[in-house]
């Protein structure tokens, strides 16, 4: 037993040594509280703010091709080829980003989201365009996992060898678009843009009850986070943002079964129309404003197109591009 | 192979089994998920559960029948369940193992003498079922309630509400994502103190509380072959009690309906004089559980005044809450208090996570029994899912088709299955309310044709006031002293109408300066300078078409009206409740 644990007098060595170590201890303390001091109380949270770079092609001039027929995979080979093939846009070593429209836990039949024979033969162009990397992303409304096992697309992708990333908390960052009125400080689903040098957006032709379609431009809607739906207050508005947002490389407007009612969630076979039609374009714009025709519309009737146009983003007179059309 | 390495082998196996059976229970088709594993086995090896579920509801759920095999073989061997198979006995075992490490023998042969508070399990089993003695015709009237207690069902619920969810917050995958349970702090609570309670007296839940391992030991109180001392007396050294698991004192007259045949004493007796056989047992034995007839009265006769307590609160009558909307395939509240004991397999299996245990404020009653809650979660009741329905293991989900939740090929005739139906609140609505764009509620209705719909309206817009046009107007409408905010109105919801003019004479307004507007085209004739102007905005106010709605949720959860959302499900019009109908004829 030490003198000490008997409550014996200290000798004037422990008294002194106890006393360094009760000076350190305090002085850790101390220490520690001013590491921690703030003169300010809280200031919510600051997180640096970071813009989506441009993905289209350099030097390039914008071109579309429009191609008739009832065979997706076939339409989208030769709208493809059309325009000089994917090599045009993709070249070798590069990671490509496909951003499907896997929005709703319904199977592809609905024609609610991007068909999955369709991502599967985007994602196998990709590659022989000598992509050495693909990934597959969205943010659907429903539950994700659901999503992307139920459209078809989550297998699909795999099987057509890319990476498919479904959201989770930590793959959002805050983004602030320049120029963009909605799109401030926003968290968008991140992760699957980094390290990405091309995006191609693929996205069925749909009714929309609030903007009036949803189609190429409304596509980047499933990279937003966050409460987004109070977005649905402006929606043309947040369309032109998502324009501003998202200069990609290529869009893939998919009208070979286009949804004219009851959308964009659809749900019958009796939401649905034939329309054989495949846009490929490099002005996501020009996109729309075509695929306003098959829900039977034109393009002043969807007021984001021209706010797109006015933007800078592209033009709403698809002909002035010179499309292929091909017909079946 | 001793057998008490035979014995922990086994029970580590079935531990690991059970929890294999929880990761299992995902939604998917691969090897993982839930493809053809028996998730719902430990359940339905349960004697307890399908005694209770036969005592209520009066048949024998498809699987439950596996319930036979536990009970013949119990019969002939004892409480085997309990010391080998039980994976919360297990779990306990090892507790107390570990709590015990620097304990001294006389310590443990302490803490493993007989209390008579081993009783308490046996009145708890007689109180849990004898509130089914009120019967209407061949059924129960007031609920099941087995499962708040019943092992395999309370650690069902543990794991799936509780430790995968906490295992997904810690490290989130696709077996394990994170998850959210509604009353997951109160149901963890009591999890983490019946393990607790091993620190105080080792498998404190086999031994006092647990109403199957009770059951168990009234069953195999005949048992034929028996733990026993096969020669007596003995040293009197009391090792054989150092390990006893159950607290049976097979020192001495060993008590049969007490013994986890946890074959502890076996190993422990240095003369090697304890034996599982049907040998003599010259020492005797207790078969009888130490239960007194006025024990069994009193819990009975409580359990007999307590079910009808528990009913007066009116949940499972008139008073039912309307937020208690059950999953798809619920059978009439009535029946579904009979069978569901509250394991909380729809709940893990759930691909959006909406299934939630219901907390108090559904009546004591219906405490964990599940209930959709659409702020939580990750999506409403997806309409093209019906997997709650196939696994629940008591049939208080009944297995429904696709068609038949959709009301499409045979079931045409009857409608799709509802649940509930949504109602909009127009005091919080930024349609109906505030005069702003919205209808995300409309847009996310997976009902085709869909539920909601919307009445097209134009109001004005207060704050732009009146304005005056100031010289020639074409596309540009020139404003005389406005100070509009640039591009204020150019989000393509605002009209402009001429004041005192046909109200179709209104023009898009696709942009403005301070003092101008841009239209999509110019007016039909031109207003000379000196008209007014309003400014409107263009809203769709959405309706609920009550015929149509299935109170799927997918509108409330995704309204941006965040905090009470502005438009919500209740149980209203529910297809198992003929007397929540909303509408005269609805099914028939």
């Amino acid at each position: 037993m030490t003198p000490d644990d008997s409550g014996a007098l200290q000798s004037r060595r422990q008294f002194l040594r106890r006393l360094v170590s009760s000076g350190l201890f305090a002085a850790g303390v101390s220490a520690a509280g001013w590491w921690f001091y703030d003169r300010r109380s809280a200031t919510g949270t600051a997180t640096a703010e970071v813009s989506l770079p441009d993905f289209r092609v350099k030097n390039e001039p914008a071109c579309m091709s429009i191609v008739h027929g009832s065979d997706r995979l076939e339409s989208l080979r030769r709208a493809l080829k059309a325009l000089g093939g994917m090599e045009r846009f993709v070249r070798p070593g590069d990671r490509v980003l496909l951003k499907v429209n896997a929005a709703f836990a319904v199977p592809p039949i609905l024609s609610a989201t991007s068909h999955p024979d369709l991502v599967a033969g985007a994602i196998d162009l990709c590659r022989q365009a000598g992509a050495v990397a693909v990934t597959v992303a969205d943010n659907p409304i429903n539950d994700p996992a659901a999503c992307f096992a139920l459209t078809g697309i989550g297998r699909a992708a795999r099987q057509a060898g890319a990476r498919v990333l479904l959201p989770q908390k930590r793959y959002f960052k805050p983004i602030s678009v320049k120029d963009a009125r909605l799109i401030r400080r926003w968290p968008v689903f991140y992760r699957p843009l980094e390290n990405i040098d091309k995006v191609i957006g693929i996205s069925p032709v749909k009714d929309h009850h609030r903007s009036g379609a949803s189609m190429s431009i409304k596509n980047w809607y499933g990279l937003l986070g966050g409460q987004r739906s109070i977005f649905h207050q402006d929606i043309n508005t947040i369309i032109r943002d998502l324009g501003l947002m998202m200069r990609p490389t290529l869009v893939i407007l998919d009208g070979t079964v286009t949804m004219v009612a009851n959308g964009p969630t659809g749900g019958s076979l009796s939401d649905l129309k034939r329309t054989d039609t495949m846009i490929v374009s490099t002005d996501q714009v020009a996109a729309d404003a075509y695929g306003a025709t098959l829900l039977g519309k034109i393009a002043d009737d969807l007021p984001y197109i021209g706010m797109c146009r006015r933007a800078g983003l592209g033009t709403d007179d698809y002909r002035s591009l010179n499309p292929v059309v091909l017909s079946g | 192979m001793r057998i008490v390495t035979a014995r922990r082998v086994c029970q580590v196996f079935f531990f690991l089994l059970f929890i294999w059976f929880c990761l299992a229970a995902t939604l998917g088709d691969a090897w993982w998920q839930l493809r053809g594993w028996p998730i719902n086995w430990f359940i339905q090896l349960d004697p307890l559960v399908a005694l209770g579920t036969v005592l209520s509801a009066a048949t024998l759920q498809k699987g439950l029948q596996w319930a036979l095999a536990t009970v013949v073989l119990t019969i002939f061997l004892g409480r085997f369940f309990c010391g080998w198979v039980c994976p919360f006995g297990a779990l306990h075992q090892f507790m107390g193992y570990m709590a015990r490490q620097r304990t001294k023998t006389s310590a443990r042969v302490r803490l493993n003498t007989y209390r008579p508070a081993q009783a308490v399990k046996y009145a708890l089993l007689i109180f849990l079922l004898a509130g089914l003695i009120w019967r209407s015709g061949p059924v129960a009237i007031y609920g099941l309630q087995i499962g708040l207690l019943d092992p395999m069902v309370l650690l069902h619920r543990s794991v799936n509400l509780v430790l995968l969810p906490l295992a997904g917050t810690v490290l989130p995958g696709p077996v394990s994502a994170p998850r959210f349970y509604s009353d997951a702090a109160l149901i963890g609570t009591v999890f983490l103190a019946a393990l607790l309670l091993n620190l105080y007296v080792p498998r404190f839940y086999c031994r006092f509380i647990c109403p199957l391992g009770a059951l168990l030991g009234l069953i195999g109180r005949w048992a034929p072959w028996r733990i026993h001392k096969t020669r007596d007396p003995c040293t009197d050294c009391r090792l054989c009690e150092s390990n006893c698991e159950g607290a049976c004192e097979p020192k001495g007259k060993i008590r049969i309906s007490e013994c986890l045949l946890c074959m502890n004493c076996i190993g422990d007796c240095h003369d090697g004089l304890m034996a599982y056989d049907s040998g003599s047992a010259p020492a005797g034995i207790q078969s009888a559980a130490d239960i007194s007839r006025r024990q069994v009265l009193t819990a009975f006769v409580g359990a007999a005044i307590f079910w009808p307590v528990l009913r007066l609160d009116g949940n499972a009558g008139p008073g039912w809450n309307p937020k208690r909307i059950r999953p798809p395939g619920a059978v009439s509240e009535e029946e579904f208090l009979r069978r569901c004991i509250k394991c909380g397999q729809c709940m893990r299996v759930c691909p959006t996570n909406v299934i939630h245990p219901a907390g108090l404020q559904f009546g004591m009653e219906a405490l964990w029994t599940p209930v959709l809650m659409f702020r939580l979660g990750t999506s409403g009741c997806q309409v093209n899912c019906i997997a709650c329905s196939h696994l629940c293991p008591t049939g208080a989900l009944r297995p429904v088709s696709l068609a038949e939740r959709q009301g499409t090929g045979e079931f045409e005739s009857s409608g799709a299955l509802k649940m509930g139906t949504a109602f909009m609140d127009r005091g919080r609505c930024l349609a109906w309310a505030m005069g702003t764009p919205c209808i995300v509620c409309q847009e996310n209705c997976p009902v085709s044709p869909k539920a909601i719909i919307t009445r097209e309206r134009f109001e004005a817009v207060p704050s732009a006031g009146e304005l005056i046009v100031a010289g020639v107007a074409g596309r540009r409408v020139p404003l005389r002293g406005a100070a509009l905010a640039p591009g204020r109105f150019a989000g393509g919801d605002y009209f402009c109408r001429l004041e005192g003019l046909d109200p179709s004479a209104q023009q898009r307004i696709i942009g403005n300066d301070k003092d101008s507007l841009h239209l999509s085209a110019p007016f039909h004739s031109s207003p000379p300078p000196g008209s007014r102007l309003r400014i409107l905005i263009r809203l769709q106010q959405p309706y609920v078409m009550l015929e149509r709605c299935i109170g799927c949720g997918i509108c409330q959860h995704e309204c941006p009206v965040s905090g009470k959302r502005a438009i919500r499900v209740t149980a209203d019009n529910e297809s198992r409740q003929p007397d929540h109908l909303l509408r005269p004829n609805e099914y028939l």
